[in-house]
């Protein structure tokens, strides 16, 4: 039998504003428990929300990237539930009319793209954090997180694997970064997927789905989704079927067991906010958020082929976080001769190097204008381009400048074409034999020329110039 | 002068003839004489109520009166206070105390008042009668054994009974009016979006609105003009309402032009025919005064009760979830887990009134039932707006009676929630179209053991509580009703 997977996924995206959605309270992480709270995020009677419009705005910015329709009017709704970290028993998110809807991603599969459709991003409200573990018995509950804003990005089940998603996942995530509506950080669960997963088989109708929860890296919901699809299609051939369900991922056992089914045997009640009036957006403010669009990671890597001729793989891996090609544009800035060999320089070799120090360019000890100066000096062939990774190595040691490691190791290259015609001479002089064979024709000794002649400069000769005098000399 | 009005309190005042501790002594005098009887007041507390009428006194020397310096307002017990306890009269609330003042109590506060107390209410506000409150019955001055209304009961009986000159109120489907009604004392529920909620706690959002319970048209004016204005802390309190020139619209004396609609759905069979004739005769007054009689029709009126008990039970069923026993409140004893402690904790905090809403509530919203009852409901509602729209088109006010009877007997219909509910028959739909409305006295029925007061209920267009204040104005000019008194209470402080 073959079988068909159909995944779609929920992203609930922490959006980066300074105060929670409908009150005063920072939103910064990993202060003390209940340290950022206040009557209206702590559910106290009387309280009311009132929108933060930063967070809406940012919603429209993201809807506008993904082409999506803005709703000039959106509407919240309550969503009710009961659960100690969630203060006012009901959360306050949009669901019939949310503020974006009818978007799409265009992702790469093979060598080709494949459009994802979104559903609709809508806006609503964290909630806090419980805590049962090492409490004796008790729970603890922090309220910080509770009023966050979050993005809720809806995709159409229109991913086929697990890859397909992961492949959406990183694009949905690179996007969000461009975007700066995010800090994005999944360690600390400001993006956070849940997976919608069924199987079936192709022209028949769609199989039951179940909702897979508590992954928090792309590697989990890459193994979360291959364990489930792989459990179902079992499921269906041992003649079971599959049931409408949540299921937890075990990250430590790798595999997804369903939630008590007393957690999940909710009816919301949802209901239009009675405390708060439709969300109203002009026209004129789209406008104003669209201008404002930084440039996204597909224009970018457009630019930086035609503008700086770079290859597709280089303009892809200089385009993965706005950080990065803003410093790749820093360092051409500064070293403007030869854009590509900065795209080299940078995705090569200093890239390599941050990666062993578990960092990124935003704490690079080498900054664009110091590697620019490396990279003048190989151009200037003060240093071969061999030379140039001790002296980057060097570099990222102790943050110096280019120019102070070559003069302290004494690596400046030899480009004197006086110096390095002497050199050749006397290697000719205590070679004859060799020459002699050269001279009737024998062209392959060429390298052991060169091999002599570097050997004699330590390595500092200009490799192209001893090539270059030495076919001159040799010949005559 | 306890059954003074507040203009004329602050006249005295502001003459030199009294002071705010004088009055404020009066007040709690008068408390310390009739509460036992009444059970208006569930909270008072006599030093902080001096305290805040010395420091009024000497705001008053070194800077000079503010609107309402020195003069005492009560407040029900829904209003969130920095001091004292909030309650909303309810056991799940036992020993609340809010670390904020509700907007509408800074602005009494601003206005130089002095809080005088917490009153009596039905449990969250859930009631026509004041006698689902945690806190026992609050009885009519009118006569002790009828409840005084609700679920402003405990604002209306203490002004009624001049145990305090004015009192704030909320409305979400009468429950100013009903009780200023049955009281014989004026009140006013000012357009949805008109005062801010923030700090009220809430019963239904969509609904709720705080507004004043005094003697007088012009009290009254006095009072809502302190309270009302935008606030950026409640996005549903409107930014660019329509200014109303409150105490001006209280100078009218006639109805010269005044075309006063009266809804055929509100005279109708079943209701207490001395009701109706007393409202009657009011608007034969009306008509003597210079106005026109405009017979209209409302016709989704016979709905407004149904789908008010279908919103706002919905509305309440979110907003009581809160009162979960975790952060604040009531909770059980020895939980045994958390959904013991959820349930044990509203089961013994919430009375049955306020647990029938939440199922109710609970019901209406619940998936599958939600279209039949919640969204038709609000189509109803939508419909009934319109209503009001058109009948405007025709009319400037609409004059109706407040409620279909008079005040009846503790315990009389407790039991029968159904007919508890139609006693708000005449209000719901002004707080359905979130219009404002005003009841004053009219008349006097007889009951059992003596008269009884009859309101006469003002409806005006969004943003007109003017039309209300100068219709009602131009009728207590020519009639004597706020004058009379009831027995009894004319002891205590009567001296001053």
């Amino acid at each position: 039998m073959s079988w068909e997977t159909v995944i779609g996924l929920e992203v609930h995206v922490q959006i980066n504003t300074k105060t929670k959605a409908f009150c005063g309270c920072s939103t910064e992480f990993g202060a003390d428990p209940n340290s950022q709270t206040c009557p209206v995020c702590l559910g106290m009677p009387g309280q009311l929300p009132v929108l933060n419009m930063e967070a809406a705005r940012k919603s429209v910015l993201t809807g506008l990237a993904i082409n999506g329709t803005i709703n000039l009017e959106s509407k919240f709704d309550r969503k009710n539930y009961f659960y100690p970290d969630l203060p006012k028993g009901y959360q306050i998110t949009q669901f019939p009319v949310p503020i974006v809807e009818l978007g799409h991603l265009d992702i790469p599969v093979g060598d080709g793209e494949k459009r994802i459709g979104i559903t609709r991003i809508h806006m609503e409200e964290d909630a806090g954090k419980s805590m049962h573990e090492g409490l004796d018995g008790v729970s603890h509950i922090d309220l910080n997180r509770s009023g966050v804003p979050l993005m809720e990005i809806v995709s159409e089940p229109d991913m086929r694997n697990a890859d397909e998603a992961i492949a959406y996942l990183k694009q949905l995530h690179q996007l969000i970064l461009f975007l700066g509506v995010s800090g994005a950080n999944m360690e600390k669960g400001q993006f956070r997927c849940d997976a919608n997963v069924s199987v079936h088989q192709p022209g028949t109708p769609l199989g039951t789905r179940s909702e897979l929860k508590n992954m928090n890296s792309f590697r989990f919901i890459k193994q979360a989704i291959d364990y489930e699809v792989n459990r179902q299609i079992e499921l269906i051939e041992d003649g079971g079927e599959v049931a409408q369900e949540t299921r937890l991922y075990d990250s430590v056992k790798g595999e997804t067991r369903p939630m008590r089914s007393k957690e999940e045997a909710h009816d919301y009640r949802y209901f239009p906010e009675p405390d708060l009036p439709p969300l109203r957006i002009s026209q004129q403010e789209v406008e104003a958020i669209k201008a404002g669009m930084p440039e996204l990671p597909g224009q970018l890597r457009a630019r930086f082929e035609s503008e700086f001729g770079l290859s597709s793989y280089d303009a892809d891996v200089l385009t993965q976080t706005r950080e990065l090609a803003g410093w790749y544009e820093s360092l051409v800035a500064a070293h403007p001769a030869d854009p590509k060999r900065c795209a080299n320089w940078l995705a090569n070799e200093l890239l390599g190097r941050l990666k062993e120090m578990e960092t990124d360019v935003a704490d690079s000890p080498v900054s664009a204008h110091k590697l620019a100066g490396l990279l003048d000096r190989i151009a200037d062939n003060t240093i071969s381009g061999k030379s140039a990774k001790d002296v980057l190595d060097a570099m990222m040691a102790s943050g110096d400048d280019a120019d102070a490691i070559i003069e302290a190791k004494g690596l400046k290259q030899v480009s004197d074409s006086g110096a390095i015609d002497e050199m050749i001479l006397k290697v000719m002089a205590d070679n004859p034999q060799q020459l002699e064979q050269f001279r009737a024709g024998k062209d392959k000794l060429m390298g052991f020329f060169v091999g002599q002649v570097m050997k004699a400069s330590r390595g500092q000769a200009n490799p192209a110039m001893v090539n270059q005098r030495l076919k001159e000399l040799l010949k005559a | 002068m306890p059954f003074s009005t507040l203009s004329k309190l602050k006249n005295r005042l502001d003459a030199g003839e009294t002071s705010a501790v004088e009055l404020a002594r009066i007040y709690l005098d008068r408390v310390a004489a009739h509460n036992d009887a009444l059970n208006a007041f569930v909270h008072i507390d006599a030093d902080y109520i001096l305290a805040q009428a010395e420091a009024s006194d000497a705001h008053r020397s070194a800077h000079g009166a503010r609107a309402l310096e020195g003069l005492p307002i009560a407040v029900k017990d829904i209003f969130c206070t920095q001091n004292g306890p909030t309650q909303c009269c309810s056991n799940i609330l036992k020993g609340f105390h809010a670390p904020y003042d509700a907007h509408v109590i800074t602005r009494l506060k601003e206005a130089g008042a002095v809080l005088f107390g917490k009153t009596n209410m039905d449990e969250f506000a859930m009631g026509s009668s004041n006698e689902t409150s945690a806190f026992g019955p609050c009885r009519n001055p009118w006569n002790s054994d009828c409840i005084p209304g609700g679920s402003s009961g405990g604002s209306a009986a203490a002004v009624a009974a001049a145990l305090a000159p004015a009192a704030l109120g909320t409305d979400t489907g009468g429950s100013i009016r009903q009780p200023a009604a049955l009281t014989g004392i004026t009140g006013l529920k000012p357009t949805y979006g008109r005062v801010s909620r923030r700090g009220i706690i809430a019963f239904a959002s969509s609904l709720d609105q705080a507004g004043s319970m005094t003697r007088t048209v012009r009290d009254t004016a006095m009072l809502c003009e302190a309270i009302a204005g935008h606030d950026a802390g409640d996005a549903t309190s409107v930014a660019d309402a329509p200014a109303t020139d409150w105490l001006a619209a209280c100078d009218k004396t006639d109805m010269l032009g005044l075309k006063i609609g009266r809804p055929k759905e509100y005279f109708v069979d079943g209701m207490d025919a001395s009701v109706r004739a007393t409202v009657e005769a009011a608007l034969a007054e009306c008509e003597k005064l210079g106005a026109e009689i405009v017979d209209i029709s409302l016709p989704h009126t016979e709905y407004a009760v149904a789908a008010y008990y279908v919103i706002a039970p919905s509305e309440a069923s979110a907003n009581l979830s809160r009162y979960d026993g975790v952060r604040f409140g009531h909770r059980c004893d020895n939980p045994d887990d958390l959904l013991d402690m959820y349930t044990r904790s509203r089961d013994e905090g919430f009375g049955s009134e306020v647990k029938r809403r939440i199922l109710t509530g609970s019901f209406a919203l619940s998936s599958g039932y939600y279209d039949a009852y919640y969204k038709k409901a609000q189509q109803v509602r939508t419909l009934i707006r319109q209503d009001f729209l058109d009948a405007f088109e025709k009319v400037d006010v609409i004059a109706t009676p407040t409620s279909p009877i008079p005040a009846f007997k503790i315990g009389e219909k407790t039991d029968d929630p159904l007919t508890m509910y139609l006693s708000d028959i005449f209000t719901i739909a002004v707080n359905l179209a979130g219009l404002p409305g005003l009841s004053q006295p009219c008349g006097f029925v007889d009951g059992e053991g003596g008269e009884l007061p009859v309101g006469l209920q003002w409806i005006a267009p969004a943003w007109r509580e003017d039309a209300l204040l100068s219709a009602a104005a131009a009728y207590e000019g020519a009639t004597d009703w706020t004058k009379k008194t009831p027995v009894g209470f004319d002891l205590a402080g009567g001296a001053a």
